[in-house]
């Protein structure tokens, strides 16, 4: 333990002897290290020096004030010599006493330190905001960093299990149609398929209770695919567009059919919109009420938490166009062209996530 | 309950709403975009409103508002609407209803 402290210990007996006044920096030295940290530790945690005093040091100099009598030569007091040597064993024996102490007095600090910090880290996750000098910037692979609510941690590890089972399910698909398979199986790959998309909609429907404003903005998505969002997902219109060439053959009757069902996801994706429109607004006006620049804003924000509460129904209205859509797109397709555009869906979400790992890595890579 | 009865049966497409729901604004802006002009009552601003909520409630609504009544007859909620539309069921269902008749 390199101490560069020069602190002294004043004297609580009268005398300084230079083992002594190594006992009083290995107690200096620890609370300033201490109190540089970020944590507060409590004050329990430090056993003062005036306890270690009075537990070690009662059998030297009882009041008797010890002086190092350098006019007394040592060679004409042979008595002299003992005492100090016995006085010196004593010292160091109180030294090395202290040490240990001392160390002990660490080891269990550092104890407490770890218990703090799973506290701190089991606060955070419930959601309380932990101040500066703590390293909040947690980022999991999926990008997500402030939230610590529970629900909403679940959601995102469910959601990475989602694309896990995602990204399986297209290799399959893939590998299948390449190959000769009955209409049975692809039936049942299908089905799989289109059940694996309505199970993200059940987890959003369950998370955006949780924290709509989370959902809504897509903070779970990558980046590329929040750039294309609509109401905590994608457009559904927008996807019959990408997929309508990547059909095999259809039949004139199957055109028409999809058309339709184009133009009717964008009639009800408009009326949508501007319900959503029509919220922000009034959440803004709700924010905005009263007096801006106050201070006081508690009843602004509590009605507002009321206003927001109406985005739940709007996520779970999109979620229901884009749920509705798969289903009538299944009612319309063939097995196989179901496939088909199961896969070309798949692939097209797996491209926007390629895309925004790449855009983020874009200057790690040597020019 | 007589007084949504009455409501609901006015002719063309009538929408049970709340002056606050932006959900009610948005199936009536379908509608609109649909080419149909629908009778929206908002019941907030009715003193019977507790009432009416009740009545819709027990007619088979999920939610009180939007209740969208086609012809007299119940739809149901957004959810409902939504589904229809996108089966393109509900256009031949206002298809009387709609203003301009080309």
């Amino acid at each position: 333990m390199n101490s560069t402290s020069t602190h002294f210990v004043p004297a609580r007996r009268v005398n300084i002897y230079e083992p002594l006044h190594q006992f009083g920096m290995w107690g200096e030295t620890f609370k300033s290290n201490i109190g540089n940290g970020n944590l507060n530790t409590p004050s329990h945690i430090i056993i003062q020096n005036s306890q270690l005093d009075n537990n070690l040091s009662e059998d030297t100099s009882h009041g008797t004030p010890l002086v190092f009598d350098q006019e007394t030569s040592t060679s004409r007091h042979p008595d002299k010599i003992k005492r100090r040597l016995a006085q010196n064993r004593e010292a160091a024996k109180k030294s090395r006493l202290r040490k240990k102490a001392y160390v002990q007095q660490l080891e269990t600090s550092r104890l407490k330190l770890i218990q703090l910090e799973q506290e701190l880290d089991r606060a955070r996750q419930q959601g309380f905001y932990v101040g500066n000098g703590i390293d909040t910037s947690t980022t999991t692979s999926l990008g997500f960093s402030e939230n610590m609510n529970p629900g909403i941690v679940a959601f995102e590890m469910e959601y990475g299990h989602w694309i896990e089972e995602q990204n399986k399910q297209i290799c399959e698909l893939r590998t299948v149609l390449q190959g000769h398979v009955g209409d049975v199986e692809l039936r049942l790959l299908v089905e799989i398929a289109m059940k694996h998309y309505f199970d993200l909609f059940r987890m959003k429907s369950a998370a955006a209770k949780e924290d709509v404003f989370f959902i809504m903005s897509g903070m779970w998505r990558t980046s590329a695919e929040r750039f294309f969002l609509w109401i905590g997902g994608f457009r559904p219109s927008d996807l019959i567009k990408v997929l309508l060439p990547h059909f095999d053959v259809m039949t004139d009757q199957q055109i028409l059919d999809v058309c339709n069902l184009r133009q009717s996801c964008q009639q009800a994706e408009d009326a949508l919109s501007q319900g959503m429109e029509k919220l922000q607004h009034t959440l803004a006006d709700c924010i905005a009420g009263g007096r801006l620049g106050e201070g006081n804003y508690v009843p602004q924000v509590n009605s507002a938490m009321e206003r927001a509460e109406a985005s739940v129904s709007f996520v779970n209205q999109a979620d229901h166009l884009r749920h509705e859509t798969l289903q009538q797109m299944h009612r319309i397709l063939t097995t196989r062209q179901a496939a088909r555009g199961l896969l070309a869906l798949g692939e097209y979400f797996q491209r926007l996530r390629a895309l925004s790992s790449s855009w983020a890595t874009r200057h790690r890579e040597p020019a | 309950m007589d007084k949504v009865v009455r409501m609901s049966s006015e002719k063309g497409v009538v929408i049970f709403s709340k002056s606050s729901c932006c959900m009610s604004y948005a199936v009536q802006v379908l509608f609109q975009d649909l080419g149909v002009h629908p009778t929206v009552h908002e019941i907030d601003k009715d003193p019977d409103c507790r009432e009416i909520e009740k009545a819709l409630m027990r007619l088979g609504c999920s939610t009180p508002v939007p209740a969208v009544f086609v012809g007299g007859k119940l739809v149901g909620s957004t959810n409902e609407v939504m589904s229809m539309h996108l089966s393109g069921s509900l256009v031949p269902l206002v298809k009387p209803f709609q203003a301009n008749l080309c």
